[in-house]
């Protein structure tokens, strides 16, 4: 609570929220946890069907590649879970690409809650890949900008750590540019995604997982 | 538009960070997670912690404190220092750490960077190169620097390196200038370049920061990703907000809050 009024977001009460982050076997899972922590927010990891339907908010993490991360919603019966929920629901990094139809890592079908497809990176002299370091997001309309999930966003550095990307999403509300502009941060309803990494991007990352909270 | 890191790093020894000149004689700077936040509060972009006697005495990195920085930090971190085995990595990442580095391990059995990128995906694998240039004009790396009783030269040209560390899939590259290193005279312009110049992952330069001149040269001139130093931040003879402002002036993309 103190934290979430340090970085001028929105009030938050956590006696409200109940957070779960869904278990795609990725290393991040304890960061982000602990970003949640910094909110004064506890979020419980889980791959329990009954207390996924229960949670008020629920995020999707994800480090590594998209093929292992898939196998994993499968494996734990997610992938039919996740489409059927109706609470505010991101996907993180790895976890984003996974709401899109499909990866080019690996060529791996993915969960298709967005529409669009996941490409690497375009690399040429100049344009390192992977896409790491700190980078601005961008409103992707102004319309995008007044989503209150970018409620403070537009215009501030977040940390991407990246090889692959969603380019030219409609549900876009947030790009960012490495070569040809990609999505950074999507909303469809009640189904987002951030590119970036919340958990380590320092003020932005605790506004936007508390923009999200306030959903 | 990709903004330059400024890339403090802490040297951990026996649970605590510590600074030498030239790799020798080392003084302790403070607690871990002390100068941790101090440095996130100040504008860092990332912090790569190197635990610079795991190597040599081949002990691995205690995960106590990894999980502690990981907690109360919201910046990336990069753990480096003793990890020689994907179990080794997957304690550390699991632990909280970003990425990890790995330096003397990967040139005693390179194919264990493949490995880390099969694992875990090239962005957490950043490989440490110690590079120091011989009597004949070439460069070459060092091993067990962290140790100067320990240190060995394998005789691999630092290029050469470069390009095979890049092919087994590192996703990042810290070169170690040794010859600046410590000497507070600049980093090493000609060498970065040439490295920039077979590499296309993101660079990371370290050794030889003293002015914040340094830092908008080293971008300038070698196009590296990051500025890696440690012990102008950690005596504040260089001090990050001023340094990112004289950055920012310069017309050099960097972050601010």
């Amino acid at each position: 609570m103190i934290e979430a009024s340090l970085v001028a977001g929105p009030r938050l009460d956590a006696s409200r929220i109940r957070l779960v982050l869904l278990d795609s076997g990725g290393a991040n899972l304890g960061s982000v946890q602990a970003a949640f922590a910094r909110l004064g927010v506890e979020a419980a990891v889980t791959d329990d069907a009954q207390r996924i339907r229960a949670a008020t908010h629920v995020i999707l993490p994800g480090v590594g590649a998209a093929g292992p991360a898939m196998a994993r919603l499968r494996a734990n019966g997610l992938d039919r879970l996740i489409p059927t929920l109706t609470q505010p629901l991101m996907g993180i990094c790895v976890g984003m690409q996974l709401l899109f139809e499909h990866s080019a890592e690996g060529d791996t079908g993915c969960l298709g809650l967005l529409p669009g497809r996941v490409e690497r990176l375009p690399e040429s002299p100049g344009l390192r890949v992977p896409h790491m370091g700190w980078n601005r997001l961008e409103a992707a309309s102004p319309e995008a900008a007044a989503h209150p999930l970018m409620d403070g966003l537009d215009g501030r550095h977040a940390y991407f750590v990246h090889s692959f990307a969603c380019h030219g999403d409609a549900n876009a509300l947030a790009t960012c540019a490495h070569g040809a502009p990609f999505t950074a941060i999507a909303a469809r309803g009640h189904v987002m995604g951030a590119q970036c990494h919340p958990e380590r991007s320092a003020a932005t990352g605790a506004r936007l997982l508390a923009n999200f909270l306030s959903l | 538009m990709l903004a330059r890191r400024i890339v403090p790093c802490l040297d951990v020894r026996d649970g605590q960070v510590v600074k030498g000149l030239r790799f020798r004689d080392h003084v302790v700077m403070g607690g871990i997670e002390e100068l941790a936040l101090r440095y996130r509060d100040e504008g860092a972009d990332e912090l790569v912690f190197y635990d610079i006697t795991a190597s040599p005495e081949g002990r691995r990195v205690d995960r106590g404190w990894v999980e502690r920085v990981a907690r109360i930090i919201d910046i990336p971190f990069c753990v480096a220092g003793g990890i020689r085995s994907v179990e080794d990595a997957r304690a550390v990442l699991n632990a909280g750490a970003d990425k990890v580095s790995i330096n003397s391990p990967a040139l005693e059995r390179p194919g264990l960077i493949d490995e880390l990128a099969g694992a875990f995906g090239v962005q957490c694998v950043v490989v440490g190169v110690d590079s120091l240039k011989d009597e004949d004009g070439e460069w070459r790396v060092r091993q067990y620097t962290g140790d100067p009783a320990k240190t060995k030269a394998p005789g691999r040209r630092t290029l050469d390196w470069v390009r095979e560390v890049q092919d087994r899939g590192a996703g990042e590259i810290v070169l170690n200038c040794m010859g600046s290193d410590g000497a507070k005279s600049g980093f090493d312009l000609e060498q970065l370049a040439a490295v920039r110049a077979a590499c296309r992952v993101p660079l990371v330069a370290s050794g030889g920061a003293g002015t914040i001149a340094h830092f908008i040269e080293v971008f300038r001139v070698a196009d590296v990703d990051a500025a890696l130093a440690a012990s102008v931040f950690h005596s504040g003879s260089v001090p990050i907000p001023e340094l990112k402002s004289r950055l920012r002036a310069a017309g050099i993309e960097v972050r601010h809050e």
